[in-house]
Protein backbone atom coordinates (compact mmCIF):
# COMPACT_ATOMS: atom_id res chain seq x y z
CA UNK A 1 0.00 0.00 0.00
CA UNK A 2 1.10 3.49 -1.03
CA UNK A 3 -0.81 6.20 0.90
CA UNK A 4 -1.49 9.28 -1.23
CA UNK A 5 -2.54 13.02 -0.37
CA UNK A 6 -4.04 15.16 -2.30
CA UNK A 7 -1.90 18.79 -2.85
CA UNK A 8 -3.81 22.16 -2.16
CA UNK A 9 -5.82 22.62 -5.26
CA UNK A 10 -4.07 25.97 -5.11
CA UNK A 11 -0.76 23.97 -6.32
CA UNK A 12 -2.18 22.16 -8.75
CA UNK A 13 -3.57 25.17 -10.21
CA UNK A 14 -0.15 26.30 -10.32
CA UNK A 15 1.00 23.39 -12.08
CA UNK A 16 -1.58 23.67 -14.50
CA UNK A 17 -0.70 27.64 -15.28
CA UNK A 18 -0.49 28.51 -19.09
CA UNK A 19 -3.03 25.12 -19.77
CA UNK A 20 -6.21 24.90 -20.96
CA UNK A 21 -7.10 21.06 -21.86
CA UNK A 22 -6.28 18.21 -18.83
CA UNK A 23 -7.03 14.68 -18.99
CA UNK A 24 -7.44 13.08 -15.63
CA UNK A 25 -6.14 9.63 -14.53
CA UNK A 26 -7.11 7.57 -10.88
CA UNK A 27 -6.40 4.77 -9.71
CA UNK A 28 -8.12 1.96 -8.62
CA UNK A 29 -5.62 0.83 -6.06
CA UNK A 30 -3.77 2.52 -3.42
CA UNK A 31 -5.05 6.03 -4.93
CA UNK A 32 -9.15 4.56 -4.18
CA UNK A 33 -7.79 3.09 -0.47
CA UNK A 34 -6.47 6.57 -0.08
CA UNK A 35 -9.26 8.61 -0.79
CA UNK A 36 -7.16 10.62 -3.31
CA UNK A 37 -7.95 9.29 -6.91
CA UNK A 38 -10.51 6.68 -7.34
CA UNK A 39 -13.40 7.62 -8.80
CA UNK A 40 -15.34 9.82 -6.79
CA UNK A 41 -11.74 11.96 -6.71
CA UNK A 42 -11.55 11.90 -10.13
CA UNK A 43 -15.23 13.02 -10.62
CA UNK A 44 -14.85 15.90 -7.76
CA UNK A 45 -11.47 17.16 -9.13
CA UNK A 46 -13.24 17.14 -12.65
CA UNK A 47 -16.11 19.02 -11.43
CA UNK A 48 -13.53 21.76 -9.12
CA UNK A 49 -10.97 22.04 -12.16
CA UNK A 50 -14.28 22.86 -15.11
CA UNK A 51 -14.93 25.55 -12.36
CA UNK A 52 -12.01 26.71 -12.68
CA UNK A 53 -12.12 27.38 -16.14
CA UNK A 54 -10.14 24.36 -17.71
CA UNK A 55 -11.38 21.79 -20.18
CA UNK A 56 -11.34 18.00 -19.24
CA UNK A 57 -10.61 16.05 -22.43
CA UNK A 58 -11.57 12.93 -20.66
CA UNK A 59 -11.22 10.98 -17.25
CA UNK A 60 -10.04 7.41 -16.78
CA UNK A 61 -9.64 5.41 -13.77
CA UNK A 62 -7.23 2.39 -13.61
CA UNK A 63 -6.23 -0.53 -12.07
CA UNK A 64 -3.51 -0.20 -11.38
CA UNK A 65 -1.60 2.86 -12.80
CA UNK A 66 1.77 0.98 -11.30
CA UNK A 67 1.68 -1.54 -13.76
CA UNK A 68 2.99 -0.03 -17.31
CA UNK A 69 1.57 -2.94 -19.30
CA UNK A 70 -2.07 -2.09 -17.89
CA UNK A 71 -1.26 1.63 -18.18
CA UNK A 72 -0.50 0.98 -21.70
CA UNK A 73 -3.25 -1.69 -22.99
CA UNK A 74 -6.04 0.81 -21.21
CA UNK A 75 -4.77 4.24 -22.34
CA UNK A 76 -4.37 3.06 -25.90
CA UNK A 77 -7.99 3.05 -26.42
CA UNK A 78 -8.59 6.62 -25.07
CA UNK A 79 -6.10 8.48 -27.49
CA UNK A 80 -8.45 10.18 -28.88
CA UNK A 81 -9.05 11.72 -25.48
CA UNK A 82 -5.21 12.49 -24.65
CA UNK A 83 -4.05 13.36 -27.83
CA UNK A 84 -5.73 16.74 -27.49
CA UNK A 85 -4.64 17.37 -23.66
CA UNK A 86 -1.86 19.59 -22.78
CA UNK A 87 -1.68 17.49 -20.16
CA UNK A 88 -2.26 14.64 -17.89
CA UNK A 89 -3.47 15.07 -14.02
CA UNK A 90 -2.34 11.88 -12.47
CA UNK A 91 -4.08 11.41 -9.19
CA UNK A 92 -2.04 8.54 -7.85
CA UNK A 93 0.99 7.75 -5.99
CA UNK A 94 4.43 8.74 -7.02
CA UNK A 95 5.02 5.54 -8.73
CA UNK A 96 1.32 5.71 -10.99
CA UNK A 97 2.86 9.58 -12.22
CA UNK A 98 5.79 8.04 -13.08
CA UNK A 99 4.44 4.88 -15.17
CA UNK A 100 1.99 7.39 -16.65
CA UNK A 101 4.88 9.54 -17.62
CA UNK A 102 6.53 7.05 -19.02
CA UNK A 103 3.66 5.79 -21.09
CA UNK A 104 2.31 8.72 -22.64
CA UNK A 105 4.43 11.39 -24.63
CA UNK A 106 2.28 14.42 -22.65
CA UNK A 107 3.39 15.74 -19.51
CA UNK A 108 2.23 14.46 -16.27
CA UNK A 109 1.53 16.27 -13.06
CA UNK A 110 1.06 14.75 -10.08
CA UNK A 111 -1.89 16.08 -7.65
CA UNK A 112 -0.43 14.00 -4.76
CA UNK A 113 1.87 13.73 -2.63
CA UNK A 114 2.99 10.03 -1.31
CA UNK A 115 3.10 10.10 2.63
CA UNK A 116 5.86 8.08 4.47
CA UNK A 117 4.23 4.82 6.46
CA UNK A 118 7.39 4.62 8.55
CA UNK A 119 9.32 2.21 5.97
CA UNK A 120 6.04 -0.04 5.09
CA UNK A 121 6.68 0.36 1.01
CA UNK A 122 4.57 -0.77 -0.96
CA UNK A 123 5.59 -3.50 -4.05
CA UNK A 124 5.85 -2.23 -7.74
CA UNK A 125 6.15 -4.03 -10.98
CA UNK A 126 7.99 -1.69 -12.69
CA UNK A 127 11.20 0.39 -12.61
CA UNK A 128 9.83 3.44 -11.08
CA UNK A 129 10.73 3.98 -7.37
CA UNK A 130 8.79 6.32 -4.65
CA UNK A 131 10.18 6.98 -1.64
CA UNK A 132 7.13 8.65 -0.01
CA UNK A 133 8.65 11.88 0.63
CA UNK A 134 5.60 12.84 1.33
CA UNK A 135 6.42 16.34 -0.42
CA UNK A 136 6.12 15.24 -4.52
CA UNK A 137 8.69 16.69 -6.98
CA UNK A 138 7.83 14.98 -10.28
CA UNK A 139 5.80 18.19 -11.35
CA UNK A 140 9.43 19.91 -12.11
CA UNK A 141 11.31 16.05 -13.56
CA UNK A 142 8.89 15.24 -16.44
CA UNK A 143 7.70 12.50 -14.04
CA UNK A 144 10.76 10.44 -12.97
CA UNK A 145 11.90 10.86 -9.36
CA UNK A 146 15.28 12.90 -9.10
CA UNK A 147 15.24 10.63 -5.26
CA UNK A 148 15.04 7.81 -6.38
CA UNK A 149 16.33 7.69 -10.32
CA UNK A 150 19.94 9.46 -9.03
CA UNK A 151 21.98 8.03 -6.64
CA UNK A 152 22.06 11.14 -4.66
CA UNK A 153 18.81 11.79 -4.94
CA UNK A 154 19.80 15.74 -6.49
CA UNK A 155 16.97 17.82 -6.49
CA UNK A 156 18.48 20.70 -9.14
CA UNK A 157 20.50 18.28 -12.03
CA UNK A 158 23.19 16.48 -12.78
CA UNK A 159 26.60 16.31 -10.77
CA UNK A 160 29.64 15.96 -12.68
CA UNK A 161 29.64 12.44 -12.80
CA UNK A 162 28.08 10.67 -15.34
CA UNK A 163 30.13 9.19 -17.76
CA UNK A 164 28.23 7.39 -21.31
CA UNK A 165 24.82 8.21 -19.53
CA UNK A 166 25.30 5.92 -16.91
CA UNK A 167 25.98 6.57 -12.86
CA UNK A 168 29.21 6.95 -11.77
CA UNK A 169 28.88 4.69 -8.60
CA UNK A 170 27.08 1.90 -11.08
CA UNK A 171 28.04 1.54 -14.67
CA UNK A 172 24.56 -0.43 -15.02
CA UNK A 173 23.04 1.94 -13.93
CA UNK A 174 21.24 4.99 -15.96
CA UNK A 175 21.89 8.48 -15.17
CA UNK A 176 18.51 9.63 -13.84
CA UNK A 177 19.29 13.47 -14.76
CA UNK A 178 19.93 12.05 -18.09
CA UNK A 179 16.49 10.47 -18.00
CA UNK A 180 15.07 13.87 -16.93
CA UNK A 181 16.83 15.83 -19.60
CA UNK A 182 15.50 13.25 -22.45
CA UNK A 183 12.19 13.21 -20.99
CA UNK A 184 11.67 17.24 -20.88
CA UNK A 185 13.46 17.38 -24.14
CA UNK A 186 10.76 14.99 -25.99
CA UNK A 187 8.38 16.96 -24.20
CA UNK A 188 9.88 20.68 -25.12
CA UNK A 189 9.88 21.84 -21.85
CA UNK A 190 13.38 21.92 -21.39
CA UNK A 191 12.52 25.04 -19.42
CA UNK A 192 11.71 23.28 -16.23
CA UNK A 193 15.62 22.25 -15.99
CA UNK A 194 16.04 25.94 -14.76
CA UNK A 195 13.77 26.02 -11.89
CA UNK A 196 15.28 26.38 -8.68
CA UNK A 197 14.03 23.59 -6.18
CA UNK A 198 14.33 24.57 -2.74
CA UNK A 199 15.61 22.45 0.26
CA UNK A 200 13.08 19.65 0.89
CA UNK A 201 10.77 19.53 3.93
CA UNK A 202 12.14 16.63 5.51
CA UNK A 203 9.97 17.17 8.72
CA UNK A 204 7.65 15.56 6.24
CA UNK A 205 9.58 12.22 5.37
CA UNK A 206 8.56 11.43 9.17
CA UNK A 207 5.64 9.17 9.24
CA UNK A 208 2.81 11.16 11.29
CA UNK A 209 0.77 9.45 13.98
CA UNK A 210 -2.56 9.76 12.41
CA UNK A 211 -1.17 7.51 9.14
CA UNK A 212 0.37 4.66 11.58
CA UNK A 213 -2.86 4.33 13.24
CA UNK A 214 -3.99 0.88 11.64
CA UNK A 215 -5.94 -1.31 13.88
CA UNK A 216 -2.90 -3.17 15.19
CA UNK A 217 -1.08 -0.40 15.64
CA UNK A 218 -4.17 0.74 18.23
CA UNK A 219 -4.09 -2.77 19.59
CA UNK A 220 -0.62 -2.70 20.70
CA UNK A 221 -0.83 0.84 21.93
CA UNK A 222 -3.55 -0.04 24.45
CA UNK A 223 -1.59 -3.16 25.31
CA UNK A 224 -0.86 -2.87 29.24
CA UNK A 225 2.93 -2.02 29.21
CA UNK A 226 5.52 -4.42 31.08
CA UNK A 227 5.84 -3.62 34.72
CA UNK A 228 9.81 -3.12 35.65
CA UNK A 229 9.86 -4.96 38.98
CA UNK A 230 10.19 -3.13 41.89
CA UNK A 231 13.89 -3.84 43.49
CA UNK A 232 14.10 -4.25 47.17
CA UNK A 233 17.15 -3.73 49.56
CA UNK A 234 18.20 -6.56 51.57
CA UNK B 1 44.95 40.94 -3.21
CA UNK B 2 41.65 39.18 -2.83
CA UNK B 3 40.61 36.26 -5.29
CA UNK B 4 37.30 38.51 -5.93
CA UNK B 5 39.62 41.45 -7.06
CA UNK B 6 41.62 39.60 -8.58
CA UNK B 7 39.04 38.21 -10.86
CA UNK B 8 36.95 41.55 -10.58
CA UNK B 9 40.18 43.49 -11.90
CA UNK B 10 39.85 40.89 -15.05
CA UNK B 11 43.93 39.64 -14.56
CA UNK B 12 44.64 35.84 -15.16
CA UNK B 13 43.96 34.24 -11.75
CA UNK B 14 45.66 31.29 -10.59
CA UNK B 15 43.92 29.25 -7.84
CA UNK B 16 45.15 25.85 -6.61
CA UNK B 17 44.10 23.36 -4.24
CA UNK B 18 45.64 21.58 -1.29
CA UNK B 19 44.00 18.38 0.34
CA UNK B 20 44.51 17.65 3.62
CA UNK B 21 46.14 14.72 5.40
CA UNK B 22 44.69 12.08 7.05
CA UNK B 23 45.99 12.98 10.86
CA UNK B 24 47.39 16.08 12.63
CA UNK B 25 50.48 16.95 11.19
CA UNK B 26 50.02 20.28 9.66
CA UNK B 27 53.97 20.63 8.35
CA UNK B 28 53.12 19.97 5.29
CA UNK B 29 50.77 22.25 4.50
CA UNK B 30 52.83 24.84 6.05
CA UNK B 31 56.02 24.15 3.61
CA UNK B 32 53.77 24.36 0.82
CA UNK B 33 51.62 27.46 1.78
CA UNK B 34 55.21 29.29 2.17
CA UNK B 35 56.05 27.85 -1.83
CA UNK B 36 52.73 29.39 -2.95
CA UNK B 37 52.46 32.84 -1.03
CA UNK B 38 52.35 35.36 -3.10
CA UNK B 39 52.32 33.23 -6.48
CA UNK B 40 48.51 32.49 -6.73
CA UNK B 41 45.41 34.40 -5.86
CA UNK B 42 44.45 31.67 -3.76
CA UNK B 43 44.18 27.48 -2.84
CA UNK B 44 41.19 25.44 -2.15
CA UNK B 45 41.01 23.46 0.58
CA UNK B 46 39.71 20.19 -0.03
CA UNK B 47 36.76 18.73 2.21
CA UNK B 48 37.40 14.65 2.96
CA UNK B 49 37.85 14.73 -1.17
CA UNK B 50 36.54 11.27 -2.57
CA UNK B 51 34.79 10.93 0.58
CA UNK B 52 37.92 10.19 2.03
CA UNK B 53 38.23 11.07 6.21
CA UNK B 54 40.69 13.26 6.47
CA UNK B 55 41.62 16.85 8.62
CA UNK B 56 39.05 19.15 8.01
CA UNK B 57 38.72 22.14 5.13
CA UNK B 58 38.17 25.13 8.02
CA UNK B 59 41.20 23.69 10.09
CA UNK B 60 43.37 23.96 6.85
CA UNK B 61 41.69 27.04 5.45
CA UNK B 62 43.16 28.72 8.69
CA UNK B 63 46.64 27.15 8.61
CA UNK B 64 46.85 29.43 4.99
CA UNK B 65 45.26 31.96 6.50
CA UNK B 66 48.04 31.87 9.48
CA UNK B 67 50.93 31.76 6.67
CA UNK B 68 49.66 34.79 4.51
CA UNK B 69 47.55 32.14 1.40
CA UNK B 70 44.39 33.21 0.89
CA UNK B 71 41.98 30.31 1.02
CA UNK B 72 38.82 29.27 -0.76
CA UNK B 73 37.04 26.78 1.69
CA UNK B 74 35.81 23.99 -0.20
CA UNK B 75 32.41 22.59 1.25
CA UNK B 76 30.33 19.53 0.47
CA UNK B 77 26.86 18.73 1.13
CA UNK B 78 27.92 15.01 2.02
CA UNK B 79 28.60 14.98 5.88
CA UNK B 80 26.29 17.87 7.30
CA UNK B 81 22.58 18.85 7.41
CA UNK B 82 21.52 21.82 6.59
CA UNK B 83 22.26 23.09 10.56
CA UNK B 84 25.62 22.31 10.73
CA UNK B 85 26.14 24.14 6.66
CA UNK B 86 24.83 27.13 7.76
CA UNK B 87 26.49 27.20 11.40
CA UNK B 88 30.24 25.78 9.50
CA UNK B 89 29.50 29.16 7.09
CA UNK B 90 29.32 31.49 10.17
CA UNK B 91 32.67 29.95 11.83
CA UNK B 92 34.47 30.36 8.70
CA UNK B 93 33.16 33.73 8.46
CA UNK B 94 34.82 34.55 11.90
CA UNK B 95 37.86 32.33 11.69
CA UNK B 96 38.97 35.14 8.20
CA UNK B 97 37.51 32.90 5.40
CA UNK B 98 36.26 34.81 3.07
CA UNK B 99 35.65 32.25 -0.45
CA UNK B 100 33.60 29.21 -0.56
CA UNK B 101 33.38 26.73 -2.84
CA UNK B 102 30.35 24.73 -2.64
CA UNK B 103 30.01 21.24 -3.94
CA UNK B 104 27.40 18.71 -3.39
CA UNK B 105 30.14 15.92 -2.99
CA UNK B 106 30.60 12.08 -3.62
CA UNK B 107 28.83 9.55 -2.16
CA UNK B 108 30.74 7.89 0.54
CA UNK B 109 30.83 4.72 -0.62
CA UNK B 110 33.74 5.76 -2.90
CA UNK B 111 36.08 6.64 -0.02
CA UNK B 112 37.29 5.16 2.55
CA UNK B 113 34.53 4.84 5.00
CA UNK B 114 31.65 3.21 2.36
CA UNK B 115 29.26 2.65 5.30
CA UNK B 116 28.52 5.87 6.44
CA UNK B 117 25.08 7.99 6.08
CA UNK B 118 25.00 9.94 2.80
CA UNK B 119 23.36 13.51 4.15
CA UNK B 120 23.02 14.92 0.93
CA UNK B 121 20.14 17.27 3.40
CA UNK B 122 20.96 20.09 0.68
CA UNK B 123 22.50 20.00 -3.04
CA UNK B 124 25.03 22.79 -4.42
CA UNK B 125 22.72 24.91 -5.62
CA UNK B 126 20.78 25.00 -2.45
CA UNK B 127 24.05 25.46 -0.77
CA UNK B 128 24.88 28.08 -2.99
CA UNK B 129 21.18 30.06 -2.47
CA UNK B 130 22.10 29.22 1.87
CA UNK B 131 25.03 31.01 1.23
CA UNK B 132 23.56 34.24 -0.27
CA UNK B 133 20.55 34.13 2.35
CA UNK B 134 23.27 34.46 4.85
CA UNK B 135 25.54 37.06 2.87
CA UNK B 136 21.94 39.04 3.42
CA UNK B 137 21.87 38.76 6.90
CA UNK B 138 19.50 35.81 8.07
CA UNK B 139 18.88 32.15 8.01
CA UNK B 140 17.57 30.28 5.48
CA UNK B 141 14.40 30.01 7.61
CA UNK B 142 14.68 33.93 7.57
CA UNK B 143 15.27 34.28 11.15
CA UNK B 144 17.97 37.73 11.20
CA UNK B 145 21.82 37.52 12.25
CA UNK B 146 23.65 39.05 14.41
CA UNK B 147 26.67 39.93 12.20
CA UNK B 148 25.94 38.36 8.68
CA UNK B 149 29.11 36.96 6.15
CA UNK B 150 29.97 38.11 2.96
CA UNK B 151 30.68 34.94 1.09
CA UNK B 152 32.48 35.54 -2.33
CA UNK B 153 30.99 31.95 -3.47
CA UNK B 154 32.30 29.71 -6.44
CA UNK B 155 30.97 26.38 -7.93
CA UNK B 156 31.87 23.20 -10.36
CA UNK B 157 31.16 22.68 -13.55
CA UNK B 158 32.18 19.67 -15.69
CA UNK B 159 33.16 20.93 -19.32
CA UNK B 160 33.93 17.06 -20.64
CA UNK B 161 31.30 14.76 -19.27
CA UNK B 162 30.53 12.75 -22.84
CA UNK B 163 27.33 12.88 -23.93
CA UNK B 164 25.08 15.67 -25.30
CA UNK B 165 22.51 15.36 -22.14
CA UNK B 166 25.33 15.23 -19.95
CA UNK B 167 27.26 18.19 -21.57
CA UNK B 168 23.34 20.57 -21.67
CA UNK B 169 22.77 19.28 -18.35
CA UNK B 170 25.89 20.97 -17.02
CA UNK B 171 25.04 23.99 -18.54
CA UNK B 172 21.50 24.56 -17.02
CA UNK B 173 22.58 23.17 -13.47
CA UNK B 174 25.89 26.37 -14.56
CA UNK B 175 22.86 28.68 -15.09
CA UNK B 176 21.12 27.69 -12.46
CA UNK B 177 24.43 27.94 -9.88
CA UNK B 178 24.63 31.79 -10.67
CA UNK B 179 21.00 32.46 -10.42
CA UNK B 180 21.88 30.86 -6.83
CA UNK B 181 24.92 33.03 -6.55
CA UNK B 182 27.90 31.38 -7.91
CA UNK B 183 30.40 34.50 -8.51
CA UNK B 184 32.99 32.16 -10.13
CA UNK B 185 33.62 28.52 -11.67
CA UNK B 186 36.17 25.84 -11.44
CA UNK B 187 36.52 23.35 -14.27
CA UNK B 188 37.15 19.79 -14.18
CA UNK B 189 40.56 18.77 -15.61
CA UNK B 190 40.89 19.82 -19.25
CA UNK B 191 43.47 18.33 -21.78
CA UNK B 192 41.70 19.06 -24.80
CA UNK B 193 41.67 23.31 -25.39
CA UNK B 194 39.77 22.70 -28.38
CA UNK B 195 36.84 21.30 -26.83
CA UNK B 196 37.09 23.48 -23.93
CA UNK B 197 36.95 26.61 -26.35
CA UNK B 198 33.12 24.87 -27.34
CA UNK B 199 32.34 24.87 -23.81
CA UNK B 200 33.72 28.46 -23.44
CA UNK B 201 31.37 29.96 -26.79
CA UNK B 202 28.39 28.75 -24.87
CA UNK B 203 29.11 30.16 -21.30
CA UNK B 204 30.50 33.61 -22.14
CA UNK B 205 27.24 35.29 -22.35
CA UNK B 206 26.83 34.21 -18.44
CA UNK B 207 29.27 36.87 -17.67
CA UNK B 208 30.47 34.57 -14.94
CA UNK B 209 34.84 33.90 -14.16
CA UNK B 210 35.80 30.75 -15.35
CA UNK B 211 38.62 28.72 -14.33
CA UNK B 212 40.15 25.89 -16.61
CA UNK B 213 41.08 23.11 -14.12
CA UNK B 214 44.47 22.04 -14.42
CA UNK B 215 45.95 18.54 -13.60
CA UNK B 216 49.58 18.08 -14.13
CA UNK B 217 50.02 13.78 -15.70
CA UNK B 218 52.55 12.04 -13.78
CA UNK B 219 52.26 8.90 -15.40
CA UNK B 220 51.35 7.10 -18.42
CA UNK B 221 49.13 5.13 -16.18
CA UNK B 222 47.64 7.56 -14.35
CA UNK B 223 46.21 9.21 -17.60
CA UNK B 224 44.82 6.16 -18.61
CA UNK B 225 43.27 5.48 -14.80
CA UNK B 226 41.55 9.06 -15.29
CA UNK B 227 40.60 7.99 -19.03
CA UNK B 228 38.78 5.05 -17.84
CA UNK B 229 37.70 5.97 -14.08
CA UNK B 230 37.08 10.31 -13.92
CA UNK B 231 33.83 10.98 -15.32
CA UNK B 232 35.06 14.08 -17.72
CA UNK B 233 38.51 13.75 -18.14
CA UNK B 234 39.69 12.78 -21.18
CA UNK B 235 43.83 12.88 -22.25
CA UNK B 236 44.28 12.38 -25.69
CA UNK B 237 46.65 9.51 -26.99
CA UNK B 238 49.43 11.47 -28.93
CA UNK B 239 49.20 13.36 -25.23
CA UNK B 240 49.89 10.14 -23.76
CA UNK B 241 53.04 9.21 -26.39
CA UNK B 242 54.31 13.18 -25.45
CA UNK B 243 54.63 11.84 -21.79
CA UNK B 244 55.52 7.67 -22.31
CA UNK B 245 58.24 8.79 -25.01
CA UNK B 246 60.00 10.70 -22.09
CA UNK B 247 62.36 9.44 -18.83
CA UNK B 248 61.53 12.65 -16.80
CA UNK B 249 57.59 12.02 -16.09
CA UNK B 250 57.31 14.91 -13.49
CA UNK B 251 58.66 16.90 -16.04
CA UNK B 252 57.01 15.86 -18.59
CA UNK B 253 53.40 16.46 -16.90
CA UNK B 254 54.38 19.28 -15.96
CA UNK B 255 55.85 21.28 -19.92
CA UNK B 256 52.34 19.56 -21.17
CA UNK B 257 50.03 21.50 -18.28
CA UNK B 258 52.55 24.58 -19.16
CA UNK B 259 51.88 24.71 -22.73
CA UNK B 260 47.83 23.34 -21.60
CA UNK B 261 48.09 26.73 -19.73
CA UNK B 262 49.31 29.04 -22.47
CA UNK B 263 46.34 27.81 -25.02
CA UNK B 264 43.99 28.18 -22.04
CA UNK B 265 45.13 31.17 -21.41
CA UNK B 266 43.45 33.35 -24.32
CA UNK B 267 39.67 31.70 -23.47
CA UNK B 268 39.02 31.79 -19.66
CA UNK B 269 39.41 34.29 -16.63
CA UNK B 270 42.06 32.19 -14.91
CA UNK B 271 43.47 28.39 -13.73
CA UNK B 272 42.70 26.25 -11.14
CA UNK B 273 45.55 23.70 -10.77
CA UNK B 274 45.44 20.81 -8.79
CA UNK B 275 48.68 19.09 -8.08
CA UNK B 276 47.30 15.85 -5.85
CA UNK B 277 50.26 15.26 -4.06
CA UNK B 278 52.76 17.30 -6.47
CA UNK B 279 51.93 20.78 -4.95
CA UNK B 280 56.00 21.42 -4.58
CA UNK B 281 55.73 21.27 -7.90
CA UNK B 282 53.31 24.13 -8.61
CA UNK B 283 55.21 27.66 -8.61
CA UNK B 284 58.45 25.49 -10.73
CA UNK B 285 55.10 24.58 -13.74
CA UNK B 286 53.63 28.96 -12.80
CA UNK B 287 57.24 30.08 -14.26
CA UNK B 288 57.35 27.63 -16.91
CA UNK B 289 54.07 28.64 -17.97
CA UNK B 290 55.31 32.75 -18.02
CA UNK B 291 52.60 33.12 -14.93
Amino acid sequence: MLLSRQKPFEQILGYLEGESKVFLLGCNGCAQASGTGGPVQVAAMKAKLTAAGKTITGTDVVDFLCQKALVKSRLSVRLNEIEPADSLLVMTCGVGVQATAASVNKLCHPACDTINLGGSRGEWSGSERCMECSDCVLETTGGICPLTACSKGLLNGQCGGARNGKCEFNPEKDCGWELIYLRLKSLGRLDKLLQFTPPKDRLKEQPAVDVMATTFWALERTAPAPQPKEVTAK
Amino acid sequence: MSLKSVLESGSFAVTTEIGPQKGTETAEIVEIAELLRGRIAAANCTDQQSSVMRLGSMATCHVLLQHGVEPVLQMTCRDRNRIALQSDLLSGWVLGVRNVLALTGDLPSLGDHPQAMPVFDLDSVQLLWTIGKLNGGTDIMGNALKGKTDYFAGAVVNPGVNTEASFDLQLFKMEKKIKAGARFFQTQAIYEPDKFARFMKRVEGFGVPVLAGIIPLKSVGAARFMNKNVAGIFVPEPTIQRLAATKDKTQAGLEIAADLIKQLRGMCQGVHIMAIGGERNVPRLLDMAGL
